[in-house]
């Protein structure tokens, strides 16, 4: 890899500091991620913040009912967290969804907000990639597209966001907390968090450089009871999704009174369905109100060349999560 | 009664193994040692306009950037005074680095950083600035099939019968065709080589399966008598064909340390791997099969065609198979290539084989399915009692008993023969089988065994041991043959310095290199047995050779275990510390009768989610008839092994090129989908043993790459039969199945 300045930040507001001074920081946190991409020559920066000292890493309950989960808790200390596990099983299930149990005790939750997509092209610096390299085009746009987007993408990028745990706080409306270099803090929801790749898709989420996640607020959740988190990939395990449903359902008896459904890589973002929400909510928990949903959900997919099968795939997904959620199988 | 062979045997190099002991190419040492990195190019087709290494040049710890520039030639030179014998074989055209400006295939190398640390040297590859005159690409096999030729090399296929006629004329018939997509090898261990030359003597450390290979090659290219080139390879972490062929980085890393006059090393990352050796090519094949109402095959068509590179002609004989599988009066099998922008592919596991019985495999269900006929019962109705091609009788063939254990242990007898009639709660269940099957080969081998008078043997052949067992099962042979325990002998192999032995590959080493230690094993045995004659009063006077065997330090009669000597009295009496034999062995002249083949029967269970299309192999039963077992403990480890690799083929394995580019997109681990362990369910290995006098003295058979050969149709079949859906182009992912 390029050489690069190494610094082990000793407190949350000097490491904002450090990168906010230096365009070209980054933080490092888990490395799972960042690392492999510096080895391939995708992420170059001259220096990184190392944040894994901090002291980021509880979680805890917090007023209101809720949760909040520190950045730099690691995703298998979450996944298996007794707050998490009572309260918000769904992140649980897709958080162990994802990887493999090494990456996922390396890995931390705030460094998974981050987690660059996966696309080919993005990984080969040979080829087109305004992600990377903006200006340079997509080369997925009209090439090998089976694991792109089917929302949301533009003719600049149609690279998804690769994660799971994602998907899941996307369903449980999460709030990331961050603090900038002045020590002030600011919340972003989650929904808010990732960007759509419009004309900037080097840009994958609405933080500002040098600001820092210090943690995850998980709201109060009726979703405790009904949900699943369901994960189509090309093998067993160890590998990113083609399509993959997050799900809960509030139930008044046999009635939905809530119900949150996300796709993941669907999108640049974990894709949380309005139209789906909308058209469960006040019907039964049946077959045929998940099929309404799961129609309703893609009815604004847009293909590309390769993978049109994620249309299909996507809807009986959600019926097949939905059906799981409600426990009618 | 033997004491060893046939018994179970852990592995001899085991703990050296998982103790980090055992050392890979990649992990060794010279004094001074310098780094080198590759830089790969970024078209597949065209002339390197420029390279600019300046940068590279002066960063920190760089040594030199070797481009075609300034690379020397490689190669035998007339006005050298050192000419090399002429190779009988055909020229070996295979891809070497730095030697033009023309780019043959994308992500070829196109530099050579060398620096004082592999950190140093990755970081200036970087640094290497190349422009190019960049041609239009021709990677798709399928966009250029009408191109297919018949090899130049080999004599172009004969047709049995007259198999369009009988084609026109049959009461059944199926036509389908099928493709399988380029895959590649993945083995643990990237390839490596390290360097190290005094004078004109070469010293090579190197991942190979075939360290005279290696040396025939890098003596032609330098230019030195192959005496001067020692290549040295103890231990290979898999390899399944990638390094059958010296590849390009032996001779780069040779090239760059005779130079600098320096050692260097040169380890390929995951990603150079995908085209720094060959590739199971892209394969189309064309089949159709006409029956008899009763099944009886009538006629066989199989065409297969598949890439090869612009510079070089490579042709795995899909559809070699197809001839000797099934009895049948008319056949016509042919194998054509197409010249793409791409490196040659080259063997892979079971090559052509695992491939033509895919698309064989699968058109004998589709055949089943036409007829209303068990597809099992089908292939007892078309077996080949004798070999159809040659007409001559089979040295051993068990196949119908694997079909008959492997059908009893599955229950095949419970299957359902309508397609989607198996449930388990929403999964649909599909049981399917296939044929396995794989040649018996054997070529010249030779081992060198000194026999120790305190009771021990060090053994040498220079073969390999990729993994399947070739350190431990030598031992056993050994062992067996010198009636010593296992841990009193000593094996070695991997190194020029021992005695010749082919290459570890076409399954053929216990039947090559394990006869070679035979032969040298009888050859102490008969020199004792003449030293021990010299002594009027030996109680073994007059025996015949054939009845003296070794065991536990005596020399005894077989026919009478109480007439015996001591070994070390024997020995001492004519002052020997030791006796040294060596033996070549060749394949009999006896083989030329009989046609020689092994077998197996696979049979699978699948589970597919109707709704999401994700396929589980649930069950898988293979059985197999290769021949004598010498260690069933690896043996079964093969087999299972056989069977993940025929999952990787069947439902996850592909390498995916953008053709706009000609190249890879998949090079890494991530993106192309190896099994896990998550993918493999119950797999139950059995063996049918064959008592095969003719094929070796040891009664073997290669069983490596048998054990792949039709899990891919296996497993597809069964596809079918929970889904009714036919597959026919791998690998079979969920989107195939919406």
């Amino acid at each position: 890899m390029r050489p690069f300045k190494y610094t082990r930040a000793s407190d949350v507001d000097a490491a904002a500091r450090t990168v906010t001074a230096n365009p070209n920081a980054k933080f490092l946190a888990g490395g799972t991620n960042i690392l492999d991409l510096m080895k391939e020559d995708v992420e170059r920066p001259a220096e990184l913040v190392d944040l894994t000292r901090l002291k980021l890493a509880e979680i805890k309950t917090a007023p209101g009912g809720g949760v909040t989960i520190g950045a730099l808790a690691k995703n298998t200390d979450t996944a298996n967290h007794p707050l998490i596990r009572k309260n918000y099983p769904l992140l649980t299930q897709a958080i162990v969804a994802g990887a493999s149990g090494q990456l996922r005790n390396m890995a931390t939750n705030g460094g998974n907000l981050m987690q660059r997509t996966r696309c080919q092209y993005f990984y080969d610096t040979a080829m087109p990639c305004n992600k990377r390299e903006p200006g340079t085009g997509c080369g997925a746009l009209e090439g090998l597209n089976r694991i792109h987007a089917i929302f949301g993408w533009s003719e600049k990028c149609v690279a998804t966001y690769p994660g799971d745990m994602a998907n899941a706080l996307y369903a449980l409306e999460a709030i990331v907390r961050v603090r900038s270099a002045d020590g002030r803090e600011r919340t972003i929801p989650i929904n808010d968090f990732h960007r759509l790749p419009g004309d900037t898709p080097e840009k994958d989420n609405n933080l500002k450089h040098g600001e820092l996640i210090v943690a995850i607020d998980l709201p109060k959740s009726p979703f405790a009871k009904n949900y699943y988190y369901l994960k189509v990939r090309d093998r067993a395990s160890y590998a990113f999704a083609l399509v993959a449903v997050a799900a809960a359902l509030e139930l008044d008896g046999g009635r939905i009174r809530q119900a949150r459904v996300v796709m993941g890589s669907v999108a640049h973002k974990p894709w949380r369905s309005a139209e789906a929400e909308a058209s469960l909510t006040g019907r039964p928990a049946s077959e045929d109100s998940f099929r309404r949903a799961a129609d309703a959900a893609l009815a604004g997919a847009r293909p590309l060349a390769h993978n049109a099968y994620k249309v299909e795939l996507g809807k009986r997904a959600i019926v097949r999560t939905l059906l799981r959620a409600a426990r009618l199988i | 009664m033997a004491r060893y062979i046939g018994k179970e045997m852990s592995r001899v190099d085991g703990v050296a193994k998982v103790t980090g002991r055992a050392k890979y190419a990649a992990e060794f040492r010279a004094p001074n040692l310098a780094y080198g990195f590759i830089v790969l190019g970024s078209v597949a087709r065209g002339t390197i306009k420029a390279i600019d290494t300046r940068e590279a040049e002066s960063s920190s710890g760089v040594v030199r950037v070797f481009t075609h520039l300034n690379a020397p030639k490689l190669g035998p030179k007339a006005s050298t005074e050192y000419a090399p014998p002429r190779n009988t074989r055909e020229q070996d055209k295979s891809f070497r680095a730095l030697q033009s400006d023309r780019i043959y295939f994308n992500a070829q190398p196109v530099a050579l950083v060398v620096a004082e640390t592999y950190e140093q040297a990755r970081y200036a590859a970087r640094l290497v600035r190349v422009s190019y005159n960049a041609e239009k690409p021709s990677t798709d096999t399928e966009a250029v099939r009408e191109r297919a030729r018949v090899p130049t090399q080999g004599q172009p296929p004969k047709p049995r019968g007259n198999p369009e006629a009988a084609m026109k004329t049959t009461p059944v018939k199926v036509e389908a065709e099928y493709r399988i997509p380029i895959e590649h090898h993945n083995p643990m261990e990237p390839h490596a080589a390290v360097a190290v030359w005094e004078g004109d003597k070469l010293t090579i450390f190197d991942k190979t399966q075939e360290v005279y290979g290696v040396r025939r090659h890098l003596a032609s290219l330098f230019n030195v008598p192959e005496e001067n080139v020692q290549v040295i390879s103890p231990y290979v972490g898999g390899a399944f064909g990638s390094s059958l062929r010296p590849n390009y980085y032996p001779s780069l890393t040779a090239m760059a340390a005779r130079e600098l006059k320096r050692p260097v090393k040169v380890v390929y990352t995951r990603t150079q791997m995908f085209t720094g050796h060959g590739h199971r090519p892209y394969t189309i094949q064309k089949i159709a099969l006409g029956a008899e109402a009763s099944g009886k095959l009538t006629a066989m068509i199989h065409e297969a065609v598949h890439n090869t590179s612009t510079f070089e002609e490579f042709n795995d004989n899909t559809t070699g198979f197809t001839r000797q599988v099934y009895a049948c009066p008319n056949l016509y099998a042919s194998t054509k290539i197409i010249d793409v922008d791409l490196n040659t592919p080259t063997w892979m596991r079971a090559p052509g084989a695992v491939s033509g019985m895919f698309a064989l495999e699968c058109a004998m269900d589709e055949l089943a399915y036409e007829l209303k006929i068990d597809p099992l019962e089908l292939r007892l109705i078309n077996y080949a009692e004798k070999d159809p091609e040659s007409g001559r009788p089979f040295s051993s063939k068990a196949l119908r008993e694997c079909y008959r254990l492997g059908a009893e242990k599955f229950g095949w007898k419970n299957r359902k023969f309508e397609p989607r009639s198996m449930r388990d709660g929403r999964w649909l269940v599909g049981w399917g089988t296939a044929t396995g099957v794989w040649g018996v080969f054997q070529s010249p081998a030779s081992a060198k065994i000194t026999f120790r008078a305190d009771g021990t043997a060090h053994v040498v052949s220079a073969t390999s041991d990729i993994g399947p067992g070739t350190y431990t099962v030598v031992t056993m042979i050994a062992a067996e043959y010198l009636g010593l325990t296992p841990e009193r002998v000593q094996f070695e192999l991997g190194d020029t310095k021992f005695p010749r032995a082919p290459a570890q590959g076409g399954s053929q080493t216990t039947a090559s290199v394990g006869s070679a230690v035979h032969g040298a094993a009888l050859a102490v045995t008969a020199k004792l047995f003449s030293l021990a004659n010299q002594d009027a009063n030996s109680p073994l006077k007059g025996a015949v050779a054939s009845d003296v065997e070794m065991l536990d330090g005596r020399l005894r009669l077989k026919s009478d275990p109480s007439k015996f000597v001591s070994i070390a009295e024997v020995m001492r009496r004519n002052n020997l510390t030791e006796i040294t034999e060596t033996f070549e062995s060749k394949p009999s002249e006896e083989r030329r009768k009989y046609a020689t083949l092994a077998h197996g029967a696979q049979f699978i269970e699948v589970k597919v989610d109707p709704d999401l299309g994700q396929v589980r192999v649930t069950r898988a039963i293979e059985v197999t008839a290769c021949g004598k077992i010498i260690n069933p403990k690896a043996s079964h480890s093969q087999e299972i092994g056989g069977v993940v690799w025929g999952i990787g083929m069947a439902l996850t394995e592909a390498t995916e090129i953008d053709h706009r580019y000609g190249r890879i997109m998949n090079p890494n681990l991530q993106h192309y989908h190896v099994p896990v362990n998550a993918d493999v369910h119950e797999v139950e290995t059995l063996f049918v043993e064959e008592d095969d006098t003719v094929v070796n003295p040891l009664g073997v058979k290669g069983m490596g790459e048998l054990g792949m050969v039709g899990i891919p149709a296996a497993i597809a079949n069964a596809v079918f039969h929970a889904t009714g859906r036919r597959i026919r182009e791998l690998p079979i992912t969920p989107d195939k199945l919406l």
